[in-house]
């Protein structure tokens, strides 16, 4: 039973790093009906740049990572402004093309920006691993899921209680509704852009420094699509559940079905809960189910 | 001509230059593809194997004048590691007469071999590919010296017995082999089954799904079962994790040991100080000190002509050097053939008579600055492999250094299974064994 904790504990600390590469897809398809197939580009850029700032440039992490979370926020309002805002009205496919696009932009230009050689971020963190009721938690994972675990209940709070988050809500909700009431929809826009931003640039650190920092740290975009799909795609407690969800699932499999049939279980099975929740939910389990008169 | 009918004649003309042409070739010329991946997710990889094939035969083209004076003619083209892309990389340049080919990538290799000898062109996987093809006497155009996977892991468990003080020490011994979950990461699994069994050590196979970037759950198998040694054969992103990993659980890691693909300077940095004791097998050795990386510096970088621009920091990394001394086998298979048939540019048979005949001897070694960075190699009509060893090298922090002698391979293990596989590999294509006894 200790090993299955230990696979259930350790799952759900990756899962909520997962989730936090999850939220900011989750915001930006909320707020902007937008997919965005870069958001794990996003986080490779986030980590590229905290390299670069703390390797390259040896600026004390207290500084570099305000700079990151700035640059990051700006790079969204960026995106937004320069690339996504000429596309509204555009057809769904476009959208979807230019994100992909955007992808292979952010790996590329980090590539040539900073070279493609794995680089670390250096956090100041111990590593001997914690050992409590034979869980073995390691300090990297520990302090990426409560980074993971504040920013999420900070924005939580943030798209509940504020003003502002109020009103990412109402545009999410209903676009021509909240221009009605004086909502400066195209400023919503470009907000989801920039909180996506800060979101990869924290994704970028955490799993810069588990993985390593180069172009295949993109990769971790790839766990985002079951994780929202099974939370629902305009759901952010779905994103956060979704991705818990997916990392203990994909630790137990791998823990316990793996070895019998030599591995592989814990690709796919995301994907599988991910089908059977749209068989049951086609909206995910926090998704807004849509009824449209046609 | 409107500005218009301008831009589309560069764009058709970027389009059929293709991407990065290193040296063009012209007549009297030998020519050499180079299927590189410098995009694309395994470029840290990709960039140092790369750059050390470019380097090196700049540097017999700048130093030498080329090979006995028929100069290199080299063209890179990107296949992002990517089995399909570099087939087509293959085919395009197939066009400008390539004596031979090296794939970079198992997956490449593997589509090559049957082309081989169709096309007349040497395929050689120095260190990957089918380790069947290391018997020459059904694959007479594919070579894979100086060592094989299976070769490899058979030293690692050597290296293993040595350090806990015999082979019959290996006895009730626990050794874990964590491998990418792909043809590739599988090779070493019989090899490491039959010499557990024959030493009644317990062999644990643990799989790592491709990328490989979460691997939790393996390392938490790893801790309840406490094995005494781990071998890896990782490739990519998951190198880098498996070694965070093996450090953030606690495991001692002078007993880790990486397969020489899993013991580069980028599986290692990010993990930080938790790498530091991380070991690895290789072929050839690490660091820029020898005479072969002062004539690179000299002839190559100080004339501007480096791969790596200004940043000569790179050069001497473990996949740089590997990469030069593949070129360098390259080039002196090109001039063993050239004993035979002349100083001139030569024809892919004939460059595969030089492969067959290839013999690097310390002395040559020596001559070429690079005694040291590999052991003597001798290959044969029926060796392919050659004779070569493998050692270990271990993480300080800041570098490779090498920590083990010379290791043999346990060959009256490993030449009777590849020869039984080969057999095997080669009905599938309809193959039929030569008789070497004639080649001579």
């Amino acid at each position: 039973m200790a090993f299955f904790f230990d696979l259930f504990v350790n799952g759900l600390m990756i899962g909520s790093m997962y989730a936090l590469v999850a939220l900011g897809f989750v915001l930006i398809y909320k707020a902007t009906s937008v997919v965005n197939f870069a958001q794990g580009d996003l986080v490779m850029f986030g980590g590229y740049i905290a390299a670069a700032l703390v390797v390259l440039y040896k600026l004390p992490l207290a500084v570099a990572l305000p700079v990151l979370l700035g640059s990051m926020i700006a790079l969204g309002f960026i995106v937004e402004r320069g690339v996504l805002r000429p596309m509204v009205g555009q057809n769904v496919i476009s959208v979807v093309m230019v994100t992909i696009g955007l992808s292979q932009v952010f790996q590329g230009s980090a590539a040539m920006l900073w070279g493609a050689q794995t680089k670390n971020i250096p956090l100041p963190i111990p590593l001997e691993p914690y050992v409590i009721w034979e869980i073995y938690i390691s300090p990297v994972n520990l302090v990426a899921a409560l980074v993971s675990g504040v920013f999420l209940v900070a924005f939580v709070w943030f798209f509940r209680k504020s003003r502002m988050g109020i009103a990412m809500r109402a545009t999410a909700n209903d676009q021509q509704a909240a221009m009605a009431v004086g909502i400066n929809v195209r400023f919503i826009f470009a907000l989801s852009w920039a909180i996506a931003g800060l979101a990869a640039a924290l994704g970028g650190v955490l799993w810069g420094n588990l993985i390593g920092v180069d172009t295949q740290l993109a990769l971790v975009g790839l766990k985002v699509f079951p994780a929202v799909i099974l939370g629902g795609l305009d759901s952010v407690p779905g994103a956060v559940v979704g991705g818990l969800i997916i990392g203990a699932v994909e630790s137990v499999a791998a823990g316990y079905v793996d070895p019998y049939v030599g591995g592989g279980t814990k690709d796919f099975l995301p994907y599988v809960l991910m089908i059977l929740a749209l068989m049951v939910r086609p909206y995910g389990f926090f998704g807004r189910e849509i009824i449209e008169r046609v | 001509m409107t500005l218009r009918a301008v831009l589309v004649g560069i764009l058709a003309l970027t389009v059929v230059a293709g991407p990065s042409v290193a040296r063009v070739q012209a007549a009297g010329e030998i020519f050499i593809p180079l299927l590189v991946y410098r995009t694309g997710p395994y470029a840290p990889n990709g960039i140092p194997i790369a750059n050390g094939a470019s380097d090196y035969f700049t540097l017999v083209n700048e130093r030498d004048g080329g090979i006995n004076t028929v100069k290199i003619a080299f063209e890179e083209c990107e296949d992002q590691y990517d089995t399909k892309q570099g087939v087509e990389c293959y085919e395009r340049l197939k066009a400008k007469n390539p004596v031979l080919v090296n794939p970079y990538s198992t997956g490449i290799t593997y589509q090559l071999i049957p082309k081989a000898p169709v096309d007349k062109i040497v395929v050689h996987s120095m260190g990957y590919g089918m380790t069947a093809t290391a018997d020459g006497r059904w694959f007479p155009w594919v070579f894979n010296f100086p060592m094989t996977y299976w070769s490899q892991a058979s030293a690692f468990v050597k290296y293993v017995a040595q350090q806990e003080g015999g082979m019959d020490k290996l006895k009730g011994k626990k050794i874990a082999h964590i491998f990418h979950n792909s043809p590739y990461g599988k090779e070493a699994n019989p090899t490491l089954e039959d010499l557990a069994r024959r030493h009644a050590f317990e062999l644990t196979l643990l799989a790592v799904d491709h990328p490989g970037q979460e691997q939790k759950a393996t390392w938490l198998q790893i801790r309840r079962l406490n094995p005494d040694w781990i071998y890896i054969s990782g490739w990519g992103v998951m190198n880098q994790v498996a070694v965070k990993e093996a450090g953030s659980i606690g495991v001692k890691m002078d007993r880790v040991v990486g397969n020489w693909w899993t013991g580069t300077e980028t599986d290692v940095i990010p993990a930080g100080d938790a790498a530091k004791g991380y070991k690895s097998m290789a072929f050839t050795a690490p660091g820029a000190e020898f005479k072969v990386h002062q004539d690179i510096f000299k002839h190559v970088y100080d004339k501007g002509k480096g791969a790596y621009g200004n940043d000569r920091a790179k050069v001497g990394e473990v996949l740089y050097n590997r990469m030069v001394v593949n070129a360098m086998l390259n080039v002196e298979a090109i001039r063993t053939a050239m004993t035979k048939y002349g100083n001139k540019p030569l024809t892919g048979e004939q460059v595969r008579w030089g492969f067959e005949n290839l013999n690097i001897t310390d002395k040559r070694l020596e001559e070429l600055g690079m005694k040291g960075m590999m052991r003597p190699l001798r290959v044969t009509c029926e060796n392919h492999e050659g004779n070569g060893l493998a050692f270990v090298q271990q993480w300080d922090g800041k570098k490779w250094n090498v920590v083990s002698d010379w290791i043999e391979p346990i060959r009256d293990v490993v030449r009777p299974k590849l020869e039984a596989e080969a057999v095997a590999e080669a009905k599938k294509l309809n193959y039929t064994m030569r008789d070497c006894a004639k080649e001579k």
